[in-house]
């Protein structure tokens, strides 16, 4: 399985790729960051004076669309060298937004240095990696969403063949997800034609499918017979429907759907190959027969769910 | 199978899913001259997108906190293998009447795994019936999270299984599922 192997370095090549570039632009603009989603940390530059700082009401705080909705602080604490805040909430943040602090009349011994606005944003890649996790662990399309079972199913057999449909769906996921972003972002919006979504995505998926499929017969014969049985099988899959359709409802942009499709293959690949490798060890052990076949099948796929419940937890950022 | 968590979602899903059927099976029965054999995939394809289309529209109005629910599902019984099966065997091949009972029958079958899903799974996770508290506690948690729909599935099948076997007496071979 030497795809496979490449592929894995070509995936881990792409994480530290991310994390890089995640904590160059993890800096967030301006002097303002998350701390985690209730808090808000800014710095002033210059030491300010205690009682100014601790009152509440010389901040406000609202989202950078929107501001009329003040959000109320709940409580500041300042570091001893009273250079740094960090503004406490009631309720969670989005931290996926973009919020703007604004202090009023900042005083520093004794001074009034005038009002200062603070941006608060969390970086791009922060974003893209959370989509990325969300979408392969969290939020596993297979395990708590119920999507692409049939596919998981029926090609979780084997070890081999589940390795090869993971690759390939990956492959068709990532690029089907950034053309119907294209499709639906410049044509279907642009001509007021929402409400088609379906109709079209359902098609650009099938002729995309078909025309890998001739492409790859011509092109790479060798990848051809590895991976062709399991391209037409792809059609048939709610996920590869599923995420152009969950990024034109957010309105995702285009890395973001690129992510997302990204996240929603790998984990289904994750999925798959778990199953066939208890799948395989299934065969040889004596099972109730009222439970053959797809009971069972069920019921180890729930336990995987119980498990996969354990990242629900996960956060990074 | 997909958002089962409660009687309601599941109603609410089968319903579309026998609107689909229906109307899907109704438009092949009529149009079945017209359409060539080659092309009848993609054309079954076209003609289920468009009526899960309208059902994608007429759902918010009906109920619009339950939609919000299961909005997403609606729209991915597109690709619903039940649905093209029923066409490609049946309404393909037969005139409007019988096609319209074969899509309301499978609708409704298809309906009735939905709602005893999601029967089970309210009862058990959430101690409720159709909304309404019946036990006042929550006897499993598990239920109503997806891993319990997973055990649900997996134990309605096996009952069906068992009852097969105690009628005809020999073990069956499971069937599809989606």
């Amino acid at each position: 399985m030497k795809i496979s192997r490449f592929l894995v370095n070509a995936g881990m090549i792409f994480m530290l790729l991310l994390m890089v570039v995640g904590s160059v632009f993890g800096e967030s603009v301006g002097t303002g960051s998350f701390n985690k989603d209730k808090g808000i940390e800014i710095s002033f530059g210059v030491p300010v004076d205690k009682n100014w700082a601790d009152n509440t009401a010389n901040y406000s705080v609202y989202e950078k669309p929107d501001p009329d909705i003040r959000i109320p602080v709940d409580s500041v604490l300042l570091d001893p060298r009273r250079i740094n805040a960090t503004l406490q909430f009631k309720d969670a943040l989005n931290t996926s937004a973009e919020y703007v602090v604004e202090a009023k009349d900042v005083s520093s011994e004794g001074k009034i240095l005038g009002s200062r606005q603070f941006e608060v944003k969390k970086g791009q890649a922060q974003v893209l990696l959370s989509i990325l996790l969300g979408a392969m662990l969290i939020n596993n399309f297979v395990f708590t969403k119920y999507l692409g079972l049939c596919i998981f199913f029926g090609v979780s057999q084997k070890k081999e063949t589940a390795i090869g449909m993971g690759i390939t769906f990956t492959m068709v996921m990532v690029l089907s997800a950034i053309m119907c972003w294209a499709l639906f972002t410049y044509v279907l919006q642009a001509l007021h034609l929402d409400f088609l979504k379906i109709i079209v995505f359902i098609g650009t998926v099938a002729i995309f499918v078909q025309a890998v499929d001739t492409i790859l017969r011509k092109v790479n014969p060798y990848l051809f017979r590895k991976l062709g049985v399991y391209l037409v099988l792809i059609v048939t899959n709610c996920i590869i429907l599923a995420v152009p359709l969950i990024n034109a409802d957010s309105g995702n942009g285009p890395f973001a759907s690129l992510t997302l499709g990204l996240g929603a293959g790998i984990g289904f690949a994750i999925a798959l190959f778990l199953m066939s490798c208890v799948r395989e060890k299934l065969e040889v052990s004596r099972v109730p027969p009222t439970f053959q076949g797809l009971p069972i099948a069920f019921i180890v796929t729930g336990l995987f769910a119980l498990a996969f419940l354990g990242f629900s937890g996960l956060s990074i950022f | 199978m997909a958002v089962t968590t409660s009687i309601k979602n599941g109603l609410l899903l089968g319903l579309a899913v026998v609107f689909v059927q229906v109307f899907s099976s109704c438009t092949v029965a009529i149009f079945k001259s017209f359409i060539h054999p080659r092309i009848r995939i993609p054309a079954y394809v076209i003609i289920i997108a468009l009526w899960v289309t309208v059902i994608d529209m007429i759902l918010p109005v009906i109920s619009p906190e339950v939609y919000k629910q299961v909005a997403l599902f609606v729209k991915l019984i597109v690709v619903f293998a039940i649905i093209i099966s029923r066409l490609e065997l049946f309404a393909s091949k037969q005139p409007l009447t019988p096609s319209f009972f074969d899509g309301l029958g499978m609708g409704l079958g298809f309906t009735f795994g939905l709602c005893l899903t999601g029967a089970i799974r309210e009862f058990f996770g959430a101690g409720q019936l159709f909304g309404y508290d019946v036990l006042g506690f929550k006897p499993l948690l598990i239920m109503i999270l997806p891993a319990g729909g997973f055990f649900v599935i997996g134990f309605i099948m096996a009952t069906f299984n068992w009852l097969e076997y105690k009628i005809t007496g020999k073990i069956p071979t499971s069937g599809g599922a989606h």
